[in-house]
């Protein structure tokens, strides 16, 4: 196992402190770009490191930057921090646990980019990231590494801390935007979508993750090639039924069954039954997975996807139907209702879930399920929708079996989950 | 109905964008703070210190699940019940949070002090099942330590 990278100094005592991260290398690699490489240094040198978006889609960083035009007057970095994909909480470590490595990330990747305006949009549940990261921003405009003339050079930098105020969809990215630009957190209508020439203001804008920022300052200190040697790191969330719940900094390509004996196996002894790879938006995969690496080409093999790297454990004794209906009720409290397949079919899904778990279920409604899956794939506006169908097909599949046992009432009926906004599904369906 | 501090903050928000505009939920979370939710004539004031048009607050105000447009308690708890807090027994919790405060989600306790709210996940799954009572956030949560935070806080006022 390699040394930890992104995770080093991470809840280190007094992390949270300029001086502190100062001590242990913090702000060098800032320091190393300002006197010794051009912006297009930068750029080749993150490009090389082949690093890709953290947040889902796994887009490669260096070519998104590659893609704003150099002479465009007017550019903006906005860094995603609206956490909230189900199991997902790497970038609200890294924010809590190392404020200033993600300053100095955005500080780079501005002067990368020619930009002198960054905002990072942190969803409004992290008050305590917010509060640290509010802190740290201060004592980097106090060090002289935000402002005018950052560290003698002509280079200047501003960052803007934006709090979202409580919606999933803000982390689609256009919608997110839109979020930033004072409205409705409804995404936009892609293709075309080039946010590299018009993206927030209709400016020229780069849209990158937290962990995305980062990795960066690492990169530019110690180098492509060294970075490739580390793995390269990645973050995986770890959660569910382990013994030892957390993030966890492996390479990429690491498989599930090396990640929970890492989070010390799964509790109480037991065998897994399944596990969400990448998030709840990813297809849940059974215990048979458990070696695939988890890397964007094995898992798409499989019809699921890394995603955000959330890897949720669920053991032998876990309630497939459950999980499944709480994962598609997420879906229908956050969907935000512009298009009819995500509104009406997050729905409808939900609530034939709840009928099948308070014990009404039809057989009948195993086919509708699979229906209104099918024509919730590829009809959506945004992935929002798009990402039920996998959670559902994995459940109509693979786990056939205890959906008939609701029905048929050989399991004795359950409370929904969770009934997330009142008056929406009424008390017993 | 904003005192002259906020008030003055949220015209400072408004110069930190080169669109006023983008400053519409750090004004409203702003106002909020002050007035614990957002009334009708709060969201008029906010509209009015941005000069933009009232129904597009309404608009906004409406959409984002932590902007009150409703009055809430002194403190809101947020607590999820989403994938891995399910698995760690956030049901648990949520019964014992529905007994020992005398409501359901969605609902305010009488005496005005608490408002339960069911929340997507916190992104703190390493601590499931885990909550958010105001700005702070618990877990793993036992329902030992929620009465801990809830009641033993109380005492302590």
């Amino acid at each position: 196992m390699t040394e930890r990278v992104l995770l080093r100094h991470v809840g280190a005592p007094g992390q949270e402190d300029i001086e502190t991260y100062m001590r242990h290398g913090g702000y060098e690699a800032l320091r190393r770009a300002l006197r010794e490489l051009s912006p297009e240094d930068v750029v080749e040198m993150v490009d090389r490191s082949q690093l890709r978006g953290r947040g889902g889609a796994g887009f490669p960083t260096g070519r998104k930057w590659k893609f704003v035009p150099k002479d465009a007057p007017v550019k903006y970095l906005v860094v995603n921090g609206d956490e909230g994909e189900p199991g997902t909480f790497k970038d609200r470590t890294l924010i809590e646990g190392d404020p200033h490595l993600l300053i100095e990330g955005v500080i780079l990747t501005c002067y990368a980019v020619g930009i002198q305006k960054a905002f990072i949009y942190l969803r409004r549940e992290f008050y305590r990231g917010y509060r640290k990261l509010e802190r740290a921003i201060a004592q980097a405009y106090e060090h002289g590494f935000l402002g005018e003339r950052i560290l003698g050079t002509d280079f200047h930098c501003e960052i803007v801390l934006h709090p979202g105020a409580g919606a999933y969809i803000a982390g689609e990215e256009t919608a997110l935007l839109e979020s930033l630009e004072g409205k409705r957190a409804m995404p936009r209508l892609k293709p075309p979508y080039f946010p590299a020439v018009m993206g927030l203001y209709n400016q020229p804008t780069v849209l990158n993750n937290v962990e995305t920022m980062c990795c960066i300052p690492w990169i530019v200190k110690y180098g492509p090639e060294w970075w490739l040697k580390q793995g390269p790191p990645q973050l995986y969330s770890v959660s569910g039924h382990v013994n030892r719940p957390g993030v966890i900094e492996a390479p990429l390509g690491t498989t599930a069954r090396e990640l929970i004996e890492r989070a010390d196996g799964v509790r109480g002894g037991r065998r897994v039954k399944a596990f969400y790879p990448g998030g709840t938006s990813s297809r849940p995969l059974r215990a048979e997975h458990l070696d695939v690496p988890l890397n964007h080409e094995s898992l798409a093999k499989l019809g699921s996807m890394l995603g955000s790297g959330a890897v949720i454990v669920m053991d032998e004794t876990t309630d497939m139907v459950q999980v499944i209906a709480r994962v598609c009720a997420f879906y229908q409290e956050e969907s935000c209702g512009k298009c009819t397949p995500c509104r009406e079919g997050t729905r409808w899904v939900t609530q034939i879930l709840d009928r099948i778990l308070h014990g009404r279920g039809r057989m009948e409604d195993l086919d509708l399920l699979e229906s209104i899956a099918k024509n919730m794939t590829g009809t959506c506006f945004c992935p929002l929708g798009e990402s039920v169908p996998p959670s559902l097909r994995a459940g109509l599949e693979d786990f056939r079996d205890e959906f008939i046992a609701y029905i048929k009432g050989a399991r004795a009926p359950v409370e929904m989950p969770v009934r997330i906004r009142e008056g929406i599904l009424a008390p017993g369906g | 109905m904003l005192s002259e501090a906020a008030r003055e903050d949220i015209r400072r928000l408004a110069s930190r964008y080169p669109v006023a505009r983008s400053a519409l939920i750090p004004a409203l979370l702003r106002a909020q703070e002050e007035l614990g939710w957002m009334p009708p004539e709060a969201q008029a004031e906010v509209a009015e210190l941005l000069d933009l048009p009232v129904e597009l607050v309404a608009e906004v105000a409406s959409f984002y699940s932590l902007i009150f447009t409703e009055p809430v308690g002194e403190r809101v708890i947020q607590l999820c019940t989403n994938i891995s807090c399910l698995l760690n027994g956030a049901e648990e919790i949520r019964r014992h949070l529905e007994e020992r405060l005398g409501i359901r989600p969605g609902q305010t306790t009488p005496d005005g002090r608490y408002t339960l709210r069911i929340a997507e996940c916190l992104a703190a799954c390493d601590q499931a099942p885990c909550m958010i009572v105001g700005t702070e956030r618990y877990g793993p949560l036992t329902p030992e330590l929620v009465d801990r935070i809830l009641f033993e806080n109380e005492g302590r006022r």
